[in-house]
């Protein structure tokens, strides 16, 4: 589960961050602003500070962000002086944005805030569509506006280049102000509240964020363009309100409420893709007439609200299609706020104790959860102080708190008008009656008692006028009686329990002798048994589900907690000697009591041992069928202390008893095959993976499959004489189900004559779920989810279904795994009533799958097997290729036919995507390196020669944002590595591949490829990229780079060798055409070349995505000549890259001149 | 060895080469040569000396013969102890192969319980399964089990199947997640130098404080003889399965992985010997 935040404001102001892993609550990097309100998502977390000013706090991140800018320099040709600047009047400026309408010369484009920073110069872009341009990077084309060509032709009148430059986004990890336009009359009053949403409306661009803000005078404004690349968005829009707003709150999808003065709430209508800001108001009434609602808080399909009495209400009813529920239902508990976070988890503060509580037991079922439970963990600094005190006091950390300490509050004490000049902390003033609040006299401290109810409330206060300020003092000086005072008023009032800093906050004639002990009394009320007191709390980024709570609520007293984890956390080290000692004198034991005993008699014999069950078997002959049988493993010892198990499947035929049997050190794979109704597996041989026809069983329960599929591998593995961890030079392969195999090379695997047939290799199976394993022969092996993220493999082995003997006792976590079921509405046009879901009887399902085959349902598709669970709701997928329309749809003229964005008078049909999310959660060797998600890796193949230890591991890595970023650190002992290093790009990359000689290769998105030139240990990223043309007509997808050799693949399943790359030119000259029907490569350090299929022919059927190995690849022949077919049906990925096992050299080879590889090699390391 | 799966079958795997010869004053028609045996640390006497009762009734009468008992220097051995405590208890000093004299007359009816067929060796076994489940998981594991696990457990001992047992065994080694270990751990200590046969008593693997118990621990609670002072001199050894675990060794480890198959650890406290 990756990290996540929970964000929370302390009453004095301070911003404090809880991590999902954590047990401290941590102070914001940036403490040297107070805030008041903070709303937050993953990626930031936007707040409004004590000067009412927004400010948004970028977290940092090892990937820059960087936005293009561009500008287009036009010129015509003139029969004088050819191509020059001289344009006719009627053209585009000579510098211009791309229509050529918009003046855009490269100084005047300025960068849009102090936050952000050029990173480089101006630079021509010589990239047109994927192919180079000629030196320059002009197009050519016959006139303004045109279509634009490389090449220069007769009738090229006019030409025009592309100037690119990078700005990158500075200000991480601080609060940075979101600059306010200096026009009067759009110049948003100071703010009030704030709130961040509105992430899964639309996918593009990246990061988009709703931000919405109240002004204290009641009006609400919403951010334009914000996103990951703008995060400080463009400007502010105002939008009309019916009423006063004092508060707002953004879901992250389209719910979005506010709360008036009045009590009432306002929903806002009609936010969609198109239109994020919505369209208009409902009303919503509060639960009673008395108690208006002072605050909500809306999440996807949830909706919390506090009245003004402090009672906690949940909205019934409330989705998409009725952002304004149907009723409130009151839930125990009193807060001063709520706040509804990821998937629906609701944090709160509670009235009494400021503690802030998390809603336990919110599932999609049960949104409104069970119970309020404390979060108990205590900050950073009180850890500091509970731990020693008295040493932290001579090493001179109380010091340092009383600079800070004295400095805000003494000169607070001393001179009242400085509260003037610091409005922030007097903003939230305790609420008022509402018609008095207007008067800016301050005189509503003495309000009448029927308005004591509101005095609580977060809303807050009216304009921040000097003159008020001193009114609130007087006021919260006068009125010491009330509850609580938020703001400045706490700063005086909350040390009412703490008699010292009482003294000093109210006291005027303090002398400065208080100020000695002030530092002592500011900091000791928070020490370790006196917990923090909130004041806000934003659940936005912190992803907690129901099923895996954080440790935060049930830390014991004192210091247990910390020393626990502690403990844990350096358990190996600190076990060593015990564990060590116990393995060392078992081996001294059997060597005393055995070594010399080895003749006696065994007194128990070994005997066969029968595992007998029920299972159902799809039947051989046709018509296939799943049938009853009798299964029975027998297992037995050989002389020589060897196990060999065979199984035995016995059904009956014309009620006729038959039985099938396996040898198990014959089986090659047994591979689980989950189904949403089966828990079936399949058992492969050599002649059955040729046959491409497993024998496949099914068992009653998960259970049973389970303590099958556990034993028989065990079984398997162990008259294999397999076990414990892979071996360095292991190859790894994913199914499509995500399962993860492992198979050690032998050593004639990549030998020249006669290696290996390939469906001999055994794989076992590793626990975990993936999409992308890649693997080096130093053991390092990272592994990539279907939702992008990166994992790094920990040396265990097993987890998943193998429990006990079959997995190791450490290196095992949980692992889990996100992705989308697709299906697709399908409807044809009539001539009456338009599109409808009535189609010609020969049409295909109206709901179906992508094929048009199956039905598919909303109601009736389920997720993809027992193991996955749903995680979202239905929505629309936007992000089909060919693109939609505004609702999703696509257009075609008939089914099945290629399908368009855009409706056309030829189009009949359309139809569009739906997608659900649906989430895995399992456990094997793996262990999330965080936090950024990744599309592509590749480790450096260790050429067989190199001296391996000594430098770190090159690895390379596209993210899931199409940034190319270069792992640091990485060596066996630390295969995570350390941090990022980003490498600047001009576009979204997708592939990425590391040769044995520091050679990166990449794809980019618009299919050409790239060369990084002068990567070397000492130079990890390179200098610059070369960009080389894919085939003809073709538009690469994945690169893979050996020792020497370079193969791609393009979209069509083409594979290509690069021809003509030498030491001196390492971007080779040309792509050759090796093969078709291929969908993944992989080549590894021997050069050897292995590649998935999409499609086998076996002798009794056909199988998709197999496992070949090209065959014949010599270092003069590197593309080889055919394929040896091997493991199949339903592998996605391979990866050779870590077998560097060279095959003894046999005599034929020895004829052959006896070159060093190196010498073939055209590079040289 | 780098993983903990491989003390299991280290534990499992543990033989005692034993000589076995027949009492003296016991009648033969002819001579009884000696007989020699590796003997599985983690059976029961009785249920692995088929062939040595097979061997000495060879060369006896049939009317000299009844129930077959066994005594090491003296003491009879309690066939409901396994083999591997035995040895570690009353022999562990002692050269190898261990020499264990066999009795077919007089059985000592005070010291030895009656062992009439391998009926009453899986009653007894079964029986301190159980009530280590009942100490570990309140009864919860062994009773949510079939028949034919409890069969496959005591079929797994018998046929030293170490796959087999384990395969039924490793659910009785697990605990709820939230919890760091079990309930409270079977254990039993045994020492020579006492009359009472062992100490057994409720003993949680995880302090108040959320710290693990150690051996140390235990033994200072329970048996406190038998840990030496900060700075006084070994006087015992703490011994399970022929190896000293070191005192800092935490109890749920243990349990986990030194337990006998009947799931219990069983700890010897044997005199230091004095070379």
């Amino acid at each position: 589960m990756p990290n996540s935040v929970l964000w929370a404001v302390d009453l004095f102001g301070r911003v404090y961050t809880l991590s999902t892993a954590g047990q401290y609550w941590e102070l914001c990097k940036d403490a040297h602003l107070e805030f008041k309100r903070v709303s937050a998502t993953t990626q930031c977390c936007w707040g409004i500070a004590c000067d009412n000013q927004v400010y948004v706090y970028v977290c940092a991140s090892d990937v820059p962000i960087r936005r293009r800018e561009e500008a287009y320099e036009n010129q015509r040709w003139n029969p004088v002086g050819g191509f020059c600047e001289k344009l006719l009047l009627s053209d585009r400026w000579l510098w211009s944005d791309v229509s050529g309408l918009q003046h855009r010369p490269l100084d005047g484009v300025a960068l849009p805030s102090p936050h952000w920073e050029w990173e480089s110069d101006w630079y021509v872009d010589e990239n047109f569509g994927g192919e180079p341009t000629e030196k320059g990077g002009w197009t050519y084309a016959i006139d303004f506006p045109a279509t634009y060509t490389r090449d220069k032709k007769w009738n090229s009148c006019v030409r025009r280049r592309k100037w690119i430059r990078y700005r990158r986004y500075k200000s991480r990890d601080i609060w940075a102000k979101i600059p306010s336009k200096d026009d009067p009359k759009e110049l948003p009053d100071p703010f009030n509240d704030l709130s961040v949403g509105g992430w899964e409306i639309m996918e593009e661009p990246v990061g988009r964020l709703s931000v919405w803000a109240v002004s204290l005078q009641g009006r609400v404004w919403y951010r334009e363009d914000v996103s990951h690349s703008n995060p400080e968005g463009s400007s502010w829009s105002l939008l009309d309100t019916p009423g006063e707003v004092v508060q707002v709150s953004c879901g992250p999808h389209d719910l979005l409420w506010a709360t008036l003065w009045e009590g009432q709430a306002l929903v806002r209508e009609g936010i969609n893709r198109s239109n994020p800001k919505g369209s208009s108001w409902s009303i919503v009434e509060p639960p009673g007439s008395e108690n208006g609602i002072m605050h909500v808080s809306v999440g996807v399909s949830v909706v919390w609200a506090i009245t003004k009495d402090r009672k906690v209400w949940f909205r019934r009813g409330v989705n998409s299609h009725n952002p304004c529920g149907t009723s409130w239902i009151e839930m125990v508990g009193e807060m001063t706020m709520v706040n509804v976070g990821m998937n629906d988890q609701v944090w709160g503060i509670g009235c009494e104790d400021r503690a802030v509580y998390f809603r336990q037991g919110v599932t999609p079922s049960e949104l409104s959860g069970k119970t309020w439970k404390a979060i108990v963990v205590a900050r950073e600094c009180d850890r500091s102080h509970s731990g020693s005190s008295s040493s932290l006091l001579s090493a001179g950390c109380f010091f340092g708190d009383e600079v800070r300490g004295s400095g805000e509050s003494a000169p607070s004490d001393t001179d009242a008008s400085l509260e003037i000049e610091r409005p922030g902390p007097g903003q939230p003033l305790p609420a008022e009656p509402l018609d008095d609040s207007r008067n800016p006299t301050g005189s509503s401290a003495s309000g009448p008692g029927a308005d004591r109810t509101t005095e609580d409330t977060m809303e807050d206060a009216r304009p921040a006028k000097g003159s008020r300020e001193a009114g609130l003092d007087a006021h919260s000086g006068q009125d010491s009686t009330l509850s609580e005072l938020p703001w400045t008023s706490i700063d005086l009032k909350e040390p009412k329990k703490v008699p010292s800093h009482l003294a000093a906050g109210f006291s005027e004639t303090t002398s400065l002798s208080s100020l000695g002990v002030l530092p002592l009394g500011l900091e000791e009320p928070y020490g370790a048994d006196d917990h923090p007191l909130w004041a806000w709390v934003s659940g936005g980024g912190c992803a907690v589900e129901a099923c895996a709570v954080p440790r935060w609520f049930t830390v014991q007293a004192g210091l247990s907690p910390s020393v626990q984890t502690l403990s844990l956390s350096i358990t190996p080290a600190q076990t060593a000697a015990w564990r060590k000692q116990i393995f060392q004198q078992l081996t001294e034991r059997t060597k005393r009591e055995l070594e010399n005993f080895r003749h006696y008699e065994q007194a128990v014999e070994q005997s066969v041992w029968v595992k007998t069950g029920a299972l159902q078997w799809w039947c051989d002959w046709k018509p296939h069928k799943w049938v009853d049988v009798r299964v029975a493993l027998e297992q037995f010892t050989g002389h020589d202390g060897a196990r060999d198990s065979i199984l035995f499947i016995y059904y009956v035929v014309h009620e006729e008893k038959k039985y099938i049997h396996l040898f198990l050190n014959e089986v090659t794979a047994l591979v689980p095959v989950l189904n949403e109704s089966k828990h079936s597996f399949a058992l492969y041989t050599p002649e059955r993976t040729r046959q491409r026809w497993p024998v496949r069983l099914a068992a009653a329960t998960e259970q049973d499959m389970n303590d099958w599929l556990a034993l028989l591998s065990l079984s398997c593995c162990e008259s294999r004489k397999v076990q414990g961890r892979p071996s360095p030079q292991a190859i790894w392969s994913v199914t499509c189900k995500g399962d993860i195999f492992v198979s050690e090379p032998s050593l004639d695997l990549e030998a020249h004559e006669q290696p290996l047939p390939c469906d001999q290799m055994f794989w076992r199976q590793m626990g975990g779920h993936l999409r992308v394993v890649e693997a080096n022969s130093r053991g390092v092996v990272w592994g990539l989810g279907y939702d992008h993220t990166a994992w790094v493999y920990t040396g265990g082995y097993g987890g998943g279904c193998f429990q006990g003997l079959a997995s190791s006792t450490s290196n095992i976590y949980t692992q889990s795994d996100v992705k989308c079921v697709h299906i697709y509405e399908n409807q044809r046009w009539n001539p009456v009533t338009g599109y409808t879901s009535r189609g010609l009887p020969t049409d295909r399902y109206m709901w179906s799958d992508a094929s048009g085959l199956q039905e598919c349902t909303k109601a009736g598709t389920k997720p993809p097997s027992l193991q996955w669970a749903w995680v979202s709701d239905w929505f629309v997928d936007f992000s089909v290729p060919g693109g939609t329309d505004q609702e999703g749809w696509q257009y075609a003229s008939d089914f099945p036919a290629s399908y368009h964005g855009s409706k056309t008078m030829k189009d009949f049909v359309r139809r569009r995507c739906w997608a659900r999310k649906c989430k895995l959660v399992t456990s094997g060797p793996w262990l999330e390196v965080a936090p950024i998600a990744l599309r592509d890796v590749s480790i450096i193949p260790e050429s067989p020669t190199a001296e391996g230890s000594g430098h770190s591991i090159a690895l390379w890595a596209v993210s899931d944002k199409g940034d190319v970023l270069c792992r640091l650190g990485v060596s066996e002992l630390n295969p995570a590595g350390s941090s990022w290093l980003h490498v600047g790009t001009d576009q979204p990359f997708m592939s990425i591949s590391i040769g044995a000689c520091y050679q990166v290769w990449a794809v980019a998105r618009d299919g050409s490829a790239f060369y990084r030139g002068s990567v070397y240990p000492s130079q990890p990223a390179g200098d610059c990229w070369y960009h080389i043309p894919p085939p003809l007509r073709q538009r690469l997808k994945q690169v893979s780079v050996g020792q020497t050799s370079v193969y791609a693949l393009d979209e069509n399943g083409n594979l290509w060798y690069r021809q003509g790359i030498t030491p001196s030119y390492p971007q080779g000259s040309s792509w050759e055409h090796v093969s078709n029907n291929v969908c993944r490569v992989s080549v590894g350090p021997l050069d050897q070349v292995w590649v998935i299929a999409s499609k086998v022919q076996g002798s009794h059927s056909l199988s998709r995505g197999t496992v070949c190995h090209r065959t014949g690849v010599q270092p003069h022949e590197p593309k080889g000549q055919g394929w040896d077919y091997g493991i199949g049906g339903g592998w996605d990925h391979i990866s050779v890259r870590a077998n560097a096992t060279r095959a003894p050299r046999s005599s034929s080879q020895e004829q052959e001149p006896s070159v060093p590889p190196e010498a073939y090699g055209p590079i040289c390391c | 060895m780098t993983d903990d799966k491989d003390v299991l079958r280290d534990v499992w795997f543990g033989r005692i080469p034993t000589c076995f010869t027949l009492y003296q004053d016991e009648i033969t028609e002819r001579e009884a040569e000696p007989y020699y045996l590796l003997l599985p640390r983690v059976s029961y006497l009785t249920l692995v000396t088929d062939k040595v009762k097979k061997h000495f009734q060879k060369v006896m009468r049939q009317e000299d013969i009844s129930e077959i008992w066994f005594e090491y220097e003296g003491t009879p051995l309690k066939w409901h102890y396994p083999i591997g405590l035995l040895f570690d208890l009353l022999a562990s000093s002692s050269a190898l192969p261990w020499n264990i004299t066999v009795h077919f007359k007089s059985f000592p009816e005070k010291d030895l319980l009656h062992c009439p067929s391998k009926d009453a060796i899986e009653a007894h076994f079964m029986s301190c399964m159980k009530e280590a489940d009942a100490l570990k998981h309140k009864s919860q594991v062994i009773n949510e089990m079939q028949k034919k696990d409890h069969k496959q457990l005591w079929m797994g001992l018998q046929n030293d199947r170490f796959d087999q047992f384990w395969a039924i065994n490793r659910k009785l080694m697990e605990y709820p997640a939230e919890e760091n270990g079990f309930r409270y751990i079977p254990f039993r200590i045994y020492q020579t130098t006492t009359e009472r046969p062992f100490i057994q008593k409720l003993f949680r693997p995880v302090a108040a404080d959320g710290q693990l118990h150690t051996l140390g621990d235990l033994l200072k609670e329970v048996c406190p003889s038998a840990v030496a002072p900060e700075d006084g001199e070994k006087k015992n050894q703490v011994m399970i399965h022929g190896i000293e675990p070191m005192l800092e060794t935490p109890l749920q480890w243990l349990s986990e992985h030194l337990s006998y198959p009947d799931n219990f650890l069983h700890i010897s406290i044997i005199p230091q010997p004095t070379d």
